[in-house]
């Protein structure tokens, strides 16, 4: 978290847990079914009308944040909603937006689907990873064939965010130009929707198969090629869903290691409370160090972001790759601490690591972003 | 009265520096010598130069010989000072640890005279804390000094002191009285190195650095006026000591004067390994070596942020040994890395050079210097469980009975 907060901010903040806290609770995240809605649109409208959906888009396109440093701002809010597993289609819809407003006067215009996502109208995810694969956004395997003044769609995503409640994907194809992505309705014809399990009780993701969509060129996002055409855009969109995860997955470590560390007071085992051993202080001793390192990462890939200089790319590979690379360990150390009871389905703890395990995976794993170290040091 | 502009004076430091101060040679390591006097001799001479120009004890005060101007004006400097040879060897502990603990609780001859003679290049420090007994635990100390008229009678030994071989004058810590706790009977001295009953050897270390020493006191006589501070205050100068070694460490000390440290530790980082034995295109390498870039930055980012939170009082001093901690974990990392990336060929070098690898396993073999300068790693996880976690403290059979009382040894 932010060492200080404007007193716009702080009330930011405690207006998104004002909301989260009427429709959502641990308990309830813990008793959803499968295939029941994760959220509602209403209570996305709800949250949109707080600003969850605005930070990142000007003032002239129906945006603003309350700091005017929109990325550290929704970075609050990722936490703040993290902190509780929230559901909801936060990363998304702000994926998408980000991706919109970097190609913004660059191709075909998409104002109105940006004021009516950023009003929290309209829900909109991004489809970026082939079934199956690893993450290669540069290589995308649905293909968009041009044919008389549009293109048509062929291929499958899979790990859709959402998709089963959005009006709109942005899809990340090949094109004879390079790589292009395509803002399309969900229920134009050729697209198919499919649920997909996952292991994050409050998260829904789906396959979505394309095929023979036929789009208009106006659906294009900015202009095909990677650079500086769809490539700086997907860099963009990547980089608001690393920060939005990394500052997620902090709240929710933030949040085990103070009931760890409550647990440690409270529990006596022979005659004294398990605080009192040093083997145990120790141990929450380098947890502490390291979510102070996660907070630190998260914060300054954060403040990179918003500058948008040319060391964003790298401080959010830095962040993504260290907090993915810690969460699960010190969340399995929560556990162990916890002892029988951390891994009860009653216990909150694995709703927290279920989150870590979805963010460490998705939009590239620690390997995948020290891979990416290397090439942007030039090594 | 008004100071000068910090670009005032940074554009007289760009001047002068370029007019009269030497340029670095190449980044090369330097090669451990036996015989490194004339490195002493030389940091002497720049600080003589630095003196001359009016550009010496930037952030100390007047009345002490400096010029009493503002962090900001340091850091202008340092950065002026880059691409030119400083006299990196006294920032630590001459200036950045000594000279502020006597300026915070020395006399004021002491400030003037030591204080003085250092930012004129004349005079070097250097602390006598750690004992050969004492281990983490320094407030044991077990080395005395007892009243004899107007003197006091210094005997016992110490170790670990960085160049005391060096320098001309040492902040020793010693017991004078032996009935109260441990913490209380404490008083600092200031010890000339070259006082008879002194002698200082050399400690040879595992990569050869030879920078650390062992002393030994036997009858040294001090005035009354060597006291710093008040006899039986001696932990509070050793604890403001402390305060101002981890501020220097986290590269958070106004009197560190030039950027950089002195070129003394042999060993290789993971990227010069990989790329001297181009392994750089191994996409296994480059995933290791992400990983040690990550952490690297990490552990950057993670100090600024610390920082911060203990000056703004969001987080308790004490947490700066979560930094400690972090430190040494990346430098673990470092050489970790460095060796299994130099692979096969990491323990033997290139003919009779030693090579980048060989720099690699030298580095190695001092892997734990991280974990337990200033501090083992230990006792920063004691700190940090019970002074930032607020978790019980350990049984400590010395607390508040009288240290003679005080079991040692067996």
């Amino acid at each position: 978290m932010e060492l200080a907060l404007s007193p716009d901010q702080k009330l930011f903040r405690t207006s998104a847990r004002g909301l989260l806290e009427e429709e959502h609770s641990l308990d309830r995240v813990r008793e959803m079914k499968d295939g029941e809605p994760r959220w509602s649109r209403d209570w996305w409208r709800r949250g949109a009308e707080l600003g969850w959906a605005a930070a990142l888009v000007p003032e002239e396109l129906g945006g603003g944040s309350v700091s005017g440093e929109g990325v550290r701002d929704l970075a609050l809010l990722a936490e703040e909603l993290g902190a509780d597993v929230a559901p909801g289609p936060l990363l998304p819809v702000n994926v998408v937006l980000a991706g919109l407003v970097e190609a913004h006067g660059q191709g075909p215009d998409h104002t109105a689907e940006i004021e009516a996502l950023a009003a929290g109208e309209s829900i909109a995810t991004w489809a970026v990873y082939g079934p199956g694969r690893e993450w290669s956004p540069s290589e995308p395997d649905v293909t968009a064939t041009p044919v008389d003044g549009g293109f048509v769609l062929d291929g499958a995503k899979d790990r859709v965010q959402d998709a089963d409640q959005a009006d709109l994907l942005l899809i990340t194809a090949a094109t004879p130009d390079g790589v292009a992505q395509f803002l399309i309705p969900a229920e134009t014809d050729g697209v198919s929707i499919a649920p997909q399990w996952t292991v994050d009780l409050s998260r829904s993701f789906s396959e979505v198969r394309f095929d023979g969509v036929r789009v208009g060129a106006g659906t294009l996002v900015g202009e095909p090629g990677t650079e500086p055409g769809a490539g700086r855009v997907i860099e963009r969109q990547l980089q608001i869903a690393a920060v939005i995860q990394c500052a997620e997955v902090t709240a929710v470590l933030d949040r085990a290691f103070g009931m760890t560390l409550q647990w440690t007071f409270d529990r006596h085992s022979f005659g004294r409370p398990l605080a009192s051993y040093q083997a145990l202080k120790h141990r929450l001793a380098d947890m502490r160090t390291s979510l102070e390192a996660c907070h630190a990462t998260t914060q300054a890939a954060a403040a990179a972001v918003q500058a948008d200089g040319p060391d964003a790319a790298r401080s959010v590979s830095v962040a993504k790759s260290f907090v993915g690379q810690r969460s699960l360990p010190m969340l399995q150390e929560c556990v162990q601490l916890h002892g029988g009871l951390g891994v009860t389905w009653e216990h909150d703890l694995h709703l927290f690591l279920r989150r870590a395990v979805l963010d460490r995976a998705v939009y590239g794993t620690p390997r995948d972003h020290r891979l990416r170290l290397a090439d942007l040091a030039s090594l | 009265m008004t100071i000068e502009s910090i670009e005032s004076f940074r554009g007289r430091a760009r001047t002068w520096l370029a007019g009269n101060m030497p340029r670095t040679a190449g980044q090369g390591p330097a090669p451990i010598v036996e015989d490194d006097s004339h490195e002493w001799q030389w940091a002497r001479e720049l600080q003589k130069k630095l003196y001359a120009g009016g550009f010496a004890g930037i952030c100390f005060p007047k009345e002490y010989g400096g010029l009493g101007l503002t962090p900001a004006h340091q850091q202008a400097f340092n950065e002026e000072s880059e691409g030119y040879e400083m006299p990196l060897l006294l920032n630590s502990p001459t200036f950045s640890i000594c000279a502020p603990t006597l300026l915070d609780m020395g006399t004021e001859e002491q400030k003037r005279e030591r204080i003085g003679a250092a930012i004129r290049g004349e005079e070097i420090m250097c602390q006598f804390l750690s004992e050969p007994g004492g281990g983490s635990d320094l407030a044991g100390v077990r080395t005395r000094a007892d009243r004899d008229g107007d003197h006091f009678v210094l005997s016992g030994a110490k170790i670990w002191s960085t160049s005391a071989y060096a320098a001309d004058w040492g902040l020793c810590l010693a017991r004078t009285d032996w009935d109260v706790p441990k913490h209380h009977g404490l008083t600092m001295f200031l010890v000339s190195t070259r006082a008879p009953g002194v002698t200082i050897n050399r400690i040879r270390m595992v990569n050869g650095n030879r920078e650390f020493c062992e002393e030994f006191f036997d009858d040294v006589r001090l005035p009354a006026s060597a006291v710093v501070g008040e006899v039986g205050d001696g932990w509070r100068v050793a604890s403001q000591q402390l305060y101002h070694e981890r501020s220097a460490m986290g590269g958070g000390s106004p009197y560190t004067s030039g950027r950089g440290q002195p070129a003394i530790m042999p060993g290789a980082t993971p990227v010069e390994v990989a790329a001297a034995l181009g392994r750089t295109d191994d996409p296994r390498v480059r995933e290791l070596l992400g990983e040690y870039l990550a952490l690297n930055e990490v552990a950057e980012q993670t100090s600024a942020r610390v920082t911060r939170a203990i000056e703004a009082g969001v987080l308790p001093p004490t947490a700066a040994s979560m930094l400690r901690l972090l430190t040494a974990e990346a430098s673990h990392l470092r050489h970790d890395l460095a060796v299994e990336i130099a692979g096969a060929n990491v323990a033997t070098g290139v003919g009779n050079d030693e090579g980048i690898q060989g720099r690699a396993a030298i580095g190695f073999l001092m892997r734990q210097a991280a974990s337990l300068g200033g501090g083992s790693d230990e006792m920063s996880r004691n700190v940090v469980g019970e002074r930032v976690l607020g978790m019980p403290r350990e049984h400590a059979p010395d607390r508040g009975v009288p240290f003679k009382q005080v079991r040692n040894g067996r």
